[in-house]
């Protein structure tokens, strides 16, 4: 690799060839602000449009000042990152991009978690000499995601995730000059359009133009009333981040404090997600069980490979894109979904609750679990199995806003009987995960045999797409995995053309699985941040005594009390579902 | 159509394509040309001016002489029709009258050619169209 | 074949059609035939003239009269007179403005007397939908040297030393841009023909696609074969349907006669060419704003590197040329480089067409070489200011260029100067202003334009150029102060720093000259609450002279919001909180009886 050397600040520097000054600059620690400019390392996502024009420096030789995130170093260069006409020039253009954003900061949802203001803190703005007319845009309501353009400071990241990384293409720059914004086509509303709610726009959002819905308000109102039952339940990616809102180090592990946290907040029962992940792998590993051997004993028929289903964004995905293939998935519902369904039947009996008086609440790391409460077809009589879906940043929030010292909470335990998991189900919260715990409980179902070696470390990783292949006593198993929309529709074009040899895929529509979900603490553009909650999850897997679905006790029970066997009639009822063709949705005509 | 298939079949076509735009051409840079005017009117038309622009036409390509034949109104000679001005290059414009073919062909090889003036000039302090209309500074 | 003595040659521009020059061409062909004349006139369509002030424009060939702003009912008279009695009809003819006489020739007018047409060579000559008369123009030689005589590397050095730079703005060296597209390895490369003309004002490429559209294609081969591109677009805004239509036209002969399509010439070497339509961005002339558009993505500009010849259309190593540079090369081919470079300055060689515009008497295209001064252009050429008023500035470059003054008349006009002296050649606009003209309202009209037409990507030219309308806005209608001054100036200077793409990088330009040049105006508005102009309605007032006004009416009979008040033979008054300044009463007014205060 060819190396060049150059001058920043009076500083030498030597790069390879093709750096550029942004990350030269970096190896100086000198850390050149930005505003658009993302890049999420290993998820090979890099977003760098050289539009907020907030990193611009000053290069000698060249007549305009340059952006340092996209102008790659030369040989001998001469950078200055702090002359005075580089402070005064993004001084004004953050000034310019203040002028026409509302000054709502103190009320403003991401305020505090905002890159803009941060901005505006760093480079001391104390007035703003440029004023005049702002965008001003209807806001959009979806049920998971709300859109206030009047904040958006065209970054352009959001598109970058919709389009280039999810391939759902929904977001995307329309008008010019200063009615330019980034909107669906034609300007409709989310609920409009294709959306899958993954929730990666407002994961990257810098400003509160892009921010879930908030059900903090309507949860607080429930906890209070007398006659409800309250219970939540946390998804496995929760605990692996929820520390990081309260400054502890990423991918520190806080299950027992954010128990504990949910106690004090006033539910009525703490259970965990965990419980019905395991007792998603009863069902859908059966169901690839029962589709492999009728595929063996010759049966043209059967569908494989068959697509894991426990991905809300993914399930919208496919709903939109690829409706005549829906019939390839599993059936079996969501664990959020499963949990909901059976904590309003199963739990609801043992505790003599009736349905409507039980209010059923998920933390999620998701955005599109809003949304996928929300489907009619998980109601019984208009009342849904889960009431609604709150995000890691919604319990962060709910738990400041209690009055509650998250740090030093004591560890506590879930209550029983949802509340006991498995290793298993821990690892739904990575890429690979949801994968690993099928194989781990389909061998032995299938061999009847003890798994030697628990861990299938050639199903982890951080690679877009992953393949892997099992040996089931002799049965080669073949295994794909991918995470993020665009690489499942790669796989997904595979299996249309008939080219795919792969018996089971998961896919996870965000980075990194739901440990880089849209409802997570921001990462701010550091992937790091998602890798270590990545090691988190499976550190919590090594942690639990009992590693395999199949063998909760609780779970276990469940079936002897109320379902029977796997894909049962009752199982089929409570924890399996249909897909719809939304591509006929009248998208267009509403 | 047929194809052009090579650059010498274009040179070809072009050959005899350039009569198309020739005469645009020459009169949009009439220095150094030939320039013959002749006079249109009815008296000359009457006179059969009319062929003998066409021989001039005729003849002056087919010599290979590169001048511009433009008809002008009458020129006030009408007892001389048919009548024509000759300009040579950087010259002041001889004006022949009684101009048949036989006396074209004349003027032509002889003062076109050769500068040799020839029979039939209207000898008179004349005054072409353009030189009154500039207010006869001639 | 017939052999005419005489061509009528109609223009078929955009501009004289819009009057009806189709109409003429018809009602002359029609009267010829009957007159019999079939066989000795021929009548043509042909290319823009240039002369848009007067048209529709007919020339009678071989004679070269001019005939000026001809009606359709006009062709009658023409043929009479001019084709069998050989008489110029006299009415019809141009009449000079300084001099009041008429100009029989097109060679008399000193409209064309400084004019070097290379670019525009064929407009006004042939007739743009008939190749035969293109190749009977010279067409296709010098494609046809070039791919049977030359080769690849030949052929560029011959672009690299003719001097030629791009047209369309940037001024670079084609050669050298030519080189380095040849130089990128790809499987499929392209050539670009950039049509996408958007500075107001400015119709050159129209011109020459509409009258000579052959000449683009010819040029378009020749790059191809000199940077390995088999693939030619030309992006073209559907604005412009005459000259798609006339492209569509030539595209499809050259395919007959084998000029476009494989193995031209006999040379081995394969050419097509597609068109793609532009929707009228202004933004869409950036080369990497053009090239996405054509990919189907939004029309934004994107950080160069990498350049098109990197990465251009669908990732390939592209070359983009503008119109007017691609009108240049067959003739550099045919004449020489050498020949080429003997006109011009010393670092911009040929000729530069201009569009002239505004407060000029004539009005039109015109192409002069580089060095000639403002002067010669604007008095010379455009024959002065109209009505005898003093000039006062003249904006080149369009939206992007800057305001140049008296004391930049004697300068010679090049892609260096107009830069140092705080403008820029731009496309090729050039409006001339008079002491009628405020140049704050003059700065603000063209902010006007680039806020619309900014494709909103970046920052600085999404928002700081709305700011910048909205300070020249405030200081417009009296309401602004000094601190308002010193931020417009600052922010120009920001945007013109930070801005993506070329477009920001200029858009302030007509800012930061009118301030320069202009300072007094600006303070005017500002201190006094005054447009010295008379411009700015906010800061004007129209008031009836007593000592004048007869009391006839005339203003009050005109004024649309009925503020006049007075009766007849009495004096009349101006309601002044009902006067909308729309200017009426002031044109209406025989006795000069109405002023602006």
């Amino acid at each position: 690799m060819e190396m060049i050397k150059l001058n920043i600040d009076n500083r030498t520097v030597e790069v390879e060839k093709g750096t550029t000054i942004y990350h030269a600059a970096k190896k100086l620690d000198i850390g050149i602000p930005t505003l658009c400019y993302m890049n999420l390392g290993d998820l090979k996502i890099e977003h760098k449009p050289g539009g907020c024009r907030v990193c611009v420096v000053e290069v000698e030789g060249r007549r305009n000042l340059a952006p340092a995130c996209a102008t790659e170093c030369m040989d001998g260069m001469q950078v200055q990152t702090h002359s005075i006409r580089v402070l005064n020039a993004r001084k004004t253009v953050l000034e310019l991009i203040l002028s026409d954003h509302p000054f709502d900061c103190l009320i403003c949802a991401k305020s505090g978690n905002c890159d803009l203001q941060d901005m505006a803190i760093k480079m001391g703005v104390r007035s703003i000499p440029y004023q005049g007319e702002k965008s001003t845009y209807k806001p959009d309501f979806s049920p998971a995601i709300i859109r206030d353009m009047d904040k958006c400071i065209m970054c352009r990241r959001c598109e970058t995730m919709c389009n280039d990384f999810q391939t759902v293409g929904v977001l995307s720059g329309v008008n010019r000059g200063f009615e330019a914004v980034v909107a669906p086509a034609f300007e409709r509303d989310l609920d409009h359009s294709e959306c899958t709610y993954c929730g990666q726009c407002v994961a990257v959002c810098p400003t509160g133009a892009l921010t879930e819905v908030d059900h903090t308000t309507q949860l607080i109102r429930d906890l209070a009333d007398p006659t409800k039952k309250v219970v939540v339940q946390t998804a496995p990616a929760v605990r692996a981040a929820l520390g990081e809102a309260f400054g502890l180090e990423p991918g520190t592990l806080v299950t027992g404090k954010m128990v504990a946290a949910l106690r004090r907040l006033g539910f009525d029962y703490v259970f965990d997600t965990d419980f019905a992940a395991d007792l998603t792998i009863m069902e859908e590993g059966t169901e690839l069980l029962g589709r492999l051997t009728r595929f063996l004993e010759g049966d043209k028929e059967v569908k494989l490979p068959m697509l894991t289903s426990c991905c809300p964004g993914w399930v919208n995905f496919f709903e939109y894109h690829f409706p005549d293939m829906r019939d390839i998935p599993s059936t079996a519902r969501s664990p959020q979904q499963m949990f909901g369904a059976i904590a309003k039947t199963y739990f609801a009996e043992k505790i003599e609750t009736k349905r409507q008086d039980m209010i059923v609440v998920s933390v999620m790391p998701c955005v599109a679990k809003k949304y996928e409460c929300t489907r009619e077809e998980f109601k019984v009589d208009g009342n849904p199995d889960v009431d609604y879906s709150i995000s890691t940043r919604e319990l962060a929030m709910l738990i400041k806003r209690s009055n509650i010292d998250f740090n030093r909470l004591p560890e506590e335990e879930f209550d029983s009987p949802m509340g006991e998991s498995t290793g298993a189900a821990v690892i739904f919260g990575t890429t690979g995960g949801v994968i690993e715990a099928a194989v781990r409980s389909a061998y032995e179902i299938h061999t009847g045999k003890q798994l030697e070696k628990i861990d299938f470390e050639q199903l982890r990783g951080i690679e877009g797409i992953r393949s892997a292949s099992v040996d089931f006593d002799g049965l080669e198993i073949k295994i794909g995995i991918a995470h993020g929309l665009g690489h499942a529709r790669k796989l997904l074009d595979d299996i249309k053309a008939g080219k795919s040899e792969y018996h089971a895929i998961e896919i996870m529509a965000c980075p990194g699985g739901c440990v880089g979900g849209g409802g997570q603490p921001l990462h701010h553009g550091n992937p790091d941040i998602i890798k270590a909650r990545q090691k988190a999850i499976y550190r919590e897997d090594m942690n639990k005594p009992i590693r395999k679905s199949h063998e909760n006790p609780s779970i276990i029970k469940l079936y002897e009390e109320f379902l029977g066997e796997p894909m049962s009639e009752k199982a089929h009822q409570l924890l399996h579902t249909h897909y719809f063709d939304k591509k006929q949705k009248d998208v267009l005509l509403d | 159509m047929t194809k052009i298939k090579s650059l010498a079949d274009l040179k070809k076509m072009k050959d005899n394509l350039q009569s198309k735009i020739a005469l645009r051409e020459k009169s949009d840079s009439p220095e150094g040309r030939v320039i013959i005017k002749v006079a249109m009117a009815t008296c000359g038309i009457a006179s059969g001016s009319k062929e003998v622009m066409e021989y001039l036409v005729d003849e002056l390509d087919k010599r290979n002489i590169d001048a511009i034949v433009t008809q002008t109104g009458c020129m006030g000679y009408c007892y001389a029709e048919p009548t024509i001005e000759v300009a040579l290059p950087g010259q002041e414009p001889v004006v022949y009258g009684y101009v048949d073919t036989k006396r074209a062909d004349e003027i032509i090889e002889k003062y076109i050619r050769n500068q040799e003036l020839v029979e039939g000039i209207i000898p008179m302090n004349y005054q072409t169209i353009e030189k009154d209309k500039e207010g006869g500074k001639a | 074949m017939a052999k005419f003595k005489m061509h009528m040659l109609v223009c078929g521009g955009t501009g004289c059609r819009a009057s009806a020059s189709d109409v003429l061409y018809e009602n002359l062909k029609k009267e010829v035939q009957e007159q019999g004349l079939q066989d000795d006139v021929q009548v043509v369509t042909t290319g823009c003239f240039g002369f848009c002030e007067k048209g529709p424009i007919v020339k009678v060939i071989p004679d070269n009269t001019f005939y000026v702003s001809v009606e359709p009912k006009d062709a009658q008279e023409i043929v009479a007179e001019h084709a069998i009695k050989g008489r110029r009809v006299e009415r019809l003819l141009y009449v000079d403005p300084t001099n009041k006489k008429q100009i029989p020739d097109s060679k008399g007018m000193g409209f064309y007397k400084k004019q070097i047409r290379i670019a525009l060579r064929n407009c006004g000559l042939i007739d743009p939908e008939n190749i035969d008369e293109y190749l009977a123009a010279d067409g296709y030689e010098a494609m046809g040297k070039v791919l049977s005589e030359m080769t690849p590397e030949e052929a560029i050095q011959e672009m690299i030393d003719s001097g030629l730079r791009g047209r369309g703005g940037g001024g670079f060296p084609t050669g050298i841009k030519w080189q380095i597209a040849s130089k990128v390895a790809g499987e499929q490369k392209y050539v670009v023909c950039n049509a996408d003309e958007g500075d107001p004002g400015a119709f050159m490429d129209r011109s020459i696609l509409e009258g000579d559209p052959h000449t683009v294609l010819e040029a378009m081969v020749i790059n191809g074969y000199c940077i390995g591109a088999t693939k030619g677009l030309i992006y073209i805004r559907a604005e412009y349907p005459l000259a798609i239509n006339r492209l569509k036209i030539a595209i499809d002969q050259a395919r007959e006669y084998g000029l476009l399509g494989t193995d031209i010439l006999g040379s081995g070497f394969d050419f097509d060419v597609e068109i793609r339509y532009g929707a009228g961005a202004f933004v869409c002339g950036e080369e990497t704003a053009l090239i996405h558009s054509m990919e189907g993505e939004r029309g934004e500009p994107t950080f160069k590197p990498p350049f098109p010849a990197q990465s251009g259309y669908k990732g390939m190593p592209t070359n983009v040329n503008n119109v007017e540079t691609f009108a240049n090369v067959p003739v550099i081919y045919n004449k020489g480089a050498k020949w080429f470079a003997s006109i011009g300055t010393e670092k911009s060689k040929g000729t530069k067409v201009f569009a002239l515009a505004g407060k000029i008497n004539n009005v039109g295209l015109i192409e002069v070489p580089m060095g000639i001064t403002l002067r010669e252009v604007i008095f010379e050429i455009g024959g002065g200011i109209k009505d005898g008023r003093k000039f006062k500035a003249v904006q080149t470059g369009g939206p992007s260029g800057g305001c140049l003054t008296d004391k930049h008349l004697d300068t010679p006009i090049d892609f260096d100067n107009l830069l140092a002296a705080g403008s820029m050649m731009g496309s090729g606009g050039m409006i001339v202003m008079d002491e009628d003209d405020c140049m704050v309202a003059v700065a603000k009209f063209y902010l006007d334009f680039t806020v619309e037409e900014s494709c909103g990507k970046c920052s600085p030219c999404r928002i700081g150029n709305k700011r910048l309308y909205e300070l020249l806005d405030k200081i417009t209608k009296g309401q602004a102060d000094k601190e308002d001054l010193d931020n417009l100036r600052n922010l120009s200077g920001v945007i013109r720093d930070t801005s993506l793409c070329g477009l920001g990088q200029t858009s302030p330009n007509p800012v930061l000259s009118t301030m320069d040049n202009f300072m007094e105006e600006y303070l005017a508005h500002v201190d006094d609450h005054r447009c010295l102009a008379g411009v700015c309605k906010d800061l004007i007032r129209y008031e009836i002279i007593p000592e004048n006004c007869v009391g006839c009416t005339a203003c009050a009979r005109n004024c649309p919001v009925n503020c006049i008040a007075g009766e007849r033979k009495q004096l009349h008054t101006i309601d002044q909180s009902l006067c909308i300044k729309c200017g009426a009463c002031l044109e209406k007014c025989k006795f000069n009886a109405v002023e602006i205060v």
